[in-house]
């Protein structure tokens, strides 16, 4: 019943069989493609449209990729500065928050003005990134602070720096943290990103979101499915990719990776 | 029949009217005169909320007494005094080897450096054959095996004990029990250990401080109730678990606990 193969074979054959009454729904109702294309022609539009996609896609992920990268750096080191200074931490933490709970929609044309028209891309990361850097942030800080108190006195007792106490204790100890922040930090990337082209427009290569509005404007819907199943995709890659790093690096210890079966 | 050196000269630790209260509430320790003796083993017994950890924390510099005063023979408190958890106090993701290696790791000391005195270390608590598996890896009386490794890996003076195997079976204590009195005969510690436990204290110790909670449970004045001496020679072993003496010593043990908290 619960063996893999059939775990992995479930929600693919639902899958096909969504697909399937899609395309019979659509060809017998005689709906129109601008309405609601048919799976074979959203495949058609998708291998049609197959190159410039393709590079839309690169633009998108070269954009969402940098801005995860900035947002795990700079939310780790954020959180160890916070971890090492309980007035720094005051002083900047609600500013991270109000960063975090203002609508990137709303910031975006004030940092499209700051750097400049000719600078989309620059904008388009910096949105992205402020997607992005919060959960990483929030999590760092709270796995930093969960260190077993024992722990703690056992380091002080054998006089341990305060960098070896970061390195060797609350750095590992808030590993499982972090990389549960940048799965949902990896997500909010791509979000941002796409938000971010919707709002700022295009910069110097057009990206995803900006092929959905375009194909839209032209009601060529069936291009406008296909830029979502990408984008779909490209989420799904990044969730999994995540996944396994967090796999491979908590397999042998942290409870929540540990297979408990055999 | 050997009993443990004698002490040479003063007594190894001095504690004159020490006192620790936290923020305005009662006292968990109060006005603790006491002296341990150079390569005794002292038990300290009480029920819980009895200031016994609150005391060995003292001991350790974990904690600072609100008044009073710690001298140490020496003039300052050795900087590698051993101290086992009540857990085991692993790092997760560290393997047995590495466990035993933190503290020499902190003093600076390298890995290959320090490979044969933790070999030695595990050797000595039975687990040489398996340095490289993780805490989990290991059954809870192995994790406090590592746990006495660790502590003993240093070299210490003094061994400091809160409790240490309370969460095992009682099989798997016994036996430590035993492999710790080993210990302490050939390396001559100085042991002071916490537990509530009256037989273990007793099968243990040459002297047993037993600390009160005051009237009836209520918080109370965590000073020490009663100084017993143990006269038993060591080797112990299953013969004076069996012996009258032990169980007289046990209801005096008991009779003092009982004085202590009315």
């Amino acid at each position: 019943m619960s063996s893999p193969l059939f775990r992995l074979l479930i929600p693919i054959l639902v899958g096909i069989g969504a697909l399937l009454f899609w395309e019979a729904a659509v060809t017998l109702g005689d709906v129109p493609k601008f309405v609601l294309p048919a799976p074979s022609v959203i495949g058609a539009a998708l291998l049609e449209n197959f190159g410039s996609l393709m590079s839309a896609l690169w633009v998108t992920l070269r954009i969402t990729l940098l801005a995860f990268a900035l947002a795990v750096g700079g939310g780790v080191a954020l959180a160890i500065l916070f971890s090492q200074s309980r007035l720094v931490e005051m002083a900047l933490f609600p500013y991270a928050i109000i960063l975090q709970v203002t609508p990137v929609v709303a910031i975006a044309p004030l940092i499209l003005i700051w750097v400049g028209f000719d600078n989309v891309n620059l904008a388009l990361l910096i949105l992205a990134w402020i997607v992005a850097f919060f959960p990483i942030l929030s999590n760092t800080t709270l796995g930093l602070r969960s260190v077993d108190h024992n722990l703690m006195d056992l380091f002080t007792l054998y006089g341990a720096t305060r960098w070896q106490r970061l390195w060797s204790l609350q750095l590992p100890a808030a590993l499982p943290y972090i990389l549960g922040g940048m799965k949902i930090s990896g997500g909010l990337a791509l979000i941002g990103a796409v938000v971010a082209e919707f709002v700022a427009g295009s910069g110097s290569g057009t990206g995803l979101a900006w092929r959905i509005i375009e194909a839209g404007n032209r009601l060529q819907v069936p291009t406008m499915f296909a830029a979502l199943l990408l984008l779909s995709l490209l989420g799904i890659a990044i969730f999994f990719a995540l996944t396994l790093v967090e796999h491979l690096a908590l397999r042998r210890w942290h409870e929540s990776a540990v297979n408990r079966g055999s | 029949m050997s009993t443990s050196p004698p002490a040479p000269d003063g007594p190894l630790l001095t504690l004159s009217g020490v006192g620790k209260a936290y923020n305005g509430a009662a006292p968990a320790v109060a006005d603790v005169d006491l002296s341990i003796e150079r390569g005794s083993f002292v038990s300290l017994v009480g029920p819980s909320g009895c200031g016994k950890s609150t005391l060995l924390r003292l001991i350790a510099g974990l904690l600072q007494p609100s008044h009073g005063s710690l001298d140490w023979e020496d003039g300052d408190r050795p900087d590698d005094l051993g101290f086992v958890f009540q857990d085991a106090t692993l790092l997760p993701w560290a393997s047995a080897f590495d466990n035993v290696y933190l503290p020499l790791k902190l003093k600076g000391v390298s890995r290959d450096e320090a490979s044969g005195k933790v070999q030695e270390a595990l050797a000595r608590v039975g687990l040489g054959d398996v340095p490289d598996r993780l805490p989990r890896e290991l059954s809870g009386g192995m994790r406090m095996r590592v746990s006495i490794a660790r502590a003993l890996v240093t070299e210490p003076p003094v061994l400091l004990m809160d409790e240490p195997f309370a969460a095992l079976d009682e099989f798997t204590r016994e036996k430590l029990d035993d492999d710790l009195l080993t210990l302490w005969r050939e390396l001559g510690w100085t042991v002071i250990f916490v537990t509530h436990s009256v037989y273990e204290s007793v099968y243990l110790s040459e002297r047993i401080l037993v600390m009160s909670t005051g009237s009836n449970g209520s918080a109370g004045p965590g000073q020490i109730a009663d100084d017993i001496k143990i006269d038993a020679p060591y080797p112990r072993g299953l013969s004076f678990r069996q012996s009258p003496a032990y169980f007289d010593h046990c209801k005096a043990v008991s009779a003092a606990l009982r004085d202590g908290d009315t």
